[in-house]
């Protein structure tokens, strides 16, 4: 493939590139859209339910009507879709079955259906069924002008109705019970918001085929969630995100003509999980591995100057010079880890080098102070209000000394009235003398 | 005699389904059972490329690691990322099936799978793939050989392990605190179901599957208030759902997998509505008077 294909196919000059890249991109777009209700309502599985369920009306209306036009294929869709929503509500909440049991029941039950009717239409009927199998394995690279614009007007539709009614399904969406106290129509919004879906199923799954729908439902959605806690952020991204699938799903199959497009569309949906998986920012693993290793390197140096006050006190409380082996006798770590916390002290101008000694500086005993007198507040807190023997609130303290932020400690310090020893009779310092 | 066969293949895959599904229904995993039997679709794929026409059993066994891997992602998605349950699942096993798919068309000419096959299956072939002695005596279809020694490994690690698929099963936090691995217990049920969805793949596909794996163990699970009543109530079911399958699509000429779906469908939903106690009709009269 040369420069100009590719511009050729960027600039949508080819107007059968130029079909097929509205109409996925279109699909894409308005599946995102349900997918994220779907969600957020934690049923991101029903989407795949009613694409499975799907196909029994298909065949039904085909062999009914004897006419492939989509709008009576859209109806039987849409009535199969239905039932199958009722039969998975049907089964959770009239037996003892979970909902992964009654998503799969149902899922499997209605494609079986499905797959007698299609064989049997193809054994009977003779008609040419070629017009179904897109409702299997998608035919996004065969879509035609007519295709595209019934695609249109249902996706634009579509988004029409969500924008008009977003406020009534986020609620429902976030808070059900909620809705409802508010005096909220939850059922019929729940009834309009499972029509939305299965329109945007049945229409999806012309372009990707029947298993792969439920990755345009799901997978723009969980991606979304990784960067964003702002309602309108996340909508925003699903629905980018399922745009820009449906692009390049259309791209690689534009240019390696034997490559399905639906399978293309889901592994560039994947790509985007994995991108937000590792690099969104709070949520993704690398900010969470740096947050941890913050955590961990301010856990270690907040240690290494309590082990100077414990040293310190017990040569009355003067600022002495101590070794790397004193240093370790309470330590008790890695040598190399105890180094690197000092560089780290130096760094902050806590601790200067003397020889092959360190002392603290002056800010150094100030924050010593801190430490240990959060670290002491907290285990009087404990066996004078929480009533804990004293043998046993020392390692809590451990923990909490790290996070304890000058408010609570000025709470704790009200609350104890501003005590002077800890449950083990020794001295709770200040930390300015 | 192909009735037969065919019946044959069903019982034995609606057994070892049957068995495995109890479990799954009970840990509440259907659709992790779901998700195993699209994601081993990479695995079959890369088999067939390899052997040609995946009668090399080492392969098979192979393809059901994929099964292994979906589980493990959807897990770390699950606890790791803390994306949510459902989430995890639909992301997990499209990237899988979708990446299946790709194999399968970039070797086309090398892969002997075509896309129906890899949804519904091609049981009504089983009885033509006949496995010969060196003197030429048939011993029967190849399947029907592979399916039964899989439900014989599903066996064995069942009776073998009857205690703990039992404690692990209905309380796993118990089991936990009393010092059993459940890990264990866990992905050996995982490793069972990705082999028994990849063996049965050529004959029922990728979502039938799960319709034996699924409907069946559900079916006892509403009729029976122990475990060993509802494996061999889900065997029960198997039997007849492949029977009547059978007879269903002969009679209107259509796909035997699709019709014994169907037909464990239609049990199903009878024993939901009618079962003696606790059954929706029941109810629904006690109400009314």
């Amino acid at each position: 493939m040369n420069f100009d294909d590719w511009l050729n196919f960027l600039l949508l000059r080819d107007p059968n590139v130029f079909m097929v890249v509205i109409g996925t991109v279109l699909l894409g777009a308005s599946a995102a859209l349900v997918g994220s209700f779907s969600f957020l309502r934690k049923q991101s599985l029903i989407g795949d339910a009613v694409a499975h369920s799907i196909l029994p009306g298909v065949v039904l209306a085909f062999l009914i009507s004897g006419s492939k036009n989509p709008i009576y294929l859209m109806i039987g869709a849409l009535i199969s879709g239905w039932l199958s929503i009722l039969l998975i509500n049907l089964i959770r909440n009239r037996s003892k079955l979970k909902s992964d049991a009654s998503i799969g029941i149902t899922l499997s039950f209605f494609f079986g259906i499905g797959i007698v009717l299609l064989t049997y239409a193809q054994h009977h009927a003779g008609a040419n069924m070629a017009g179904l199998d897109q409702y299997l394995f998608g035919k996004a690279a065969s879509m035609n002008s007519m295709d595209v614009r019934i695609f249109s007007i249902m996706s634009v539709v579509l988004f029409a109705v969500v924008i008009l009614f977003r406020r009534a399904f986020i609620l429902i969406s976030f808070d059900r019970d909620f809705a409802m106290s508010k005096g909220l129509a939850v059922n019929f919004y729940e009834l309009m918001l499972s029509t939305l879906t299965i329109l945007a199923i049945a229409l999806g799954i012309q372009a990707v085929g029947m298993i792969l729908m439920a990755a345009l439902i799901i997978t723009p959605a969980a991606s979304a969630r990784q960067w964003t806690n702002k309602m309108g952020n996340f909508m925003m991204l699903t629905v980018l995100f399922g745009m820009i699938a449906g692009y390049v799903g259309s791209f690689i199959s534009y240019s390696a003509p034997q490559m399905p497009t639906g399978p293309w569309i889901v592994m560039a949906l994947s790509f985007i999980t994995l991108i937000s998986v590792v690099f969104a920012p709070e949520k993704g693993l690398i900010s969470r591995h740096r947050k941890k290793k913050f955590n961990a390197q301010k856990i270690l140096v907040e240690n290494i100057v309590k082990a100077f006050f414990h040293l310190n006190e017990k040569v009355g409380g003067k600022n002495a010079k101590i070794s790397l082996d004193q240093l370790n006798t309470i330590m008790k770590t890695d040598p190399s880890r105890l180094v690197k916390g000092l560089g780290i002290l130096k760094q902050k101008e806590l601790v200067v080098k003397a020889g092959d000694q360190w002392k603290l500086t002056r800010d150094g005993v100030a924050e010593s102070r801190r430490i240990v007198r959060l670290h002491r507040l907290w285990e009087l807190y404990l066996t004078r209000k929480m009533l804990i023997d004293p043998s046993l609130v020392h390692a809590d303290a451990e923990a909490i000394e790290h996070v304890i932020t000058p408010e609570i400690e000025f709470q704790l310090t009200k609350e104890l009235g501003d005590p002077k020893i800890d449950p083990h009779l020794s001295e709770i310092p200040k930390v300015r003398i | 005699m192909a009735a037969f066969w065919i019946i044959l293949t069903g019982t034995l895959l609606a057994a070892s389904s049957g068995i495995l599904g109890s479990f799954l229904i009970l840990r509440k995993m259907a659709m992790i059972g779901d998700a195993i039997s699209h994601a081993v679709l990479p695995g079959i794929a890369l088999a067939y490329l390899v052997s040609g026409f995946g009668t090399d059993y080492l392969l098979l066994l192979g393809a059901a690691v994929f099964g292994m891997l979906a589980t493990l992602i959807i897990q770390w998605l699950d606890k790791r990322i803390k994306m949510q349950t459902d989430a995890s699942i639909g992301v997990t096993f499209t990237f899988m099936f979708a990446l299946g798919i790709i194999i399968i068309s970039s070797f086309a000419s090398q892969i002997d799978l075509d896309q129906e096959c890899v949804l519904y299956g091609e049981i009504a072939y089983v009885p033509l793939d006949l496995i010969y002695t060196d003197s030429g005596i048939s011993l029967g279809p190849r399947q029907v050989w592979i399916l039964g020694i899989n439900l014989l490994i599903v066996l064995f690690a069942v009776v073998i392990g009857w205690r703990g698929w039992l404690i692990t099963s209905f309380n796993e936090e118990f089991a936990r605190s009393v010092g059993i691995n459940t890990s264990i217990w866990h992905y050996t049920l995982m490793m069972l179901v990705s082999l028994t969805t990849v063996v049965s793949f050529e004959s029922v596909g990728a979502i039938l599957v799960v319709a034996f794996l699924v409907i069946p163990a559900a079916t006892a699970y509403l009729l029976s208030s122990k475990l060993s009543s509802m494996i061999i109530l889900s065997l029960v079911f198997g039997f007849l759902s492949s029977i009547l399958g059978y007879a269903l699509a002969w009679k209107i000429d259509g796909s035997i997998a699709g019709a014994m779906a169907v037909c464990a469908g239609t049990l199903f939903l009878i024993v939901l509505l009618f079962r003696p106690k606790d059954g929706i009709i029941i109810k629904s009269l006690k109400r009314s008077s």
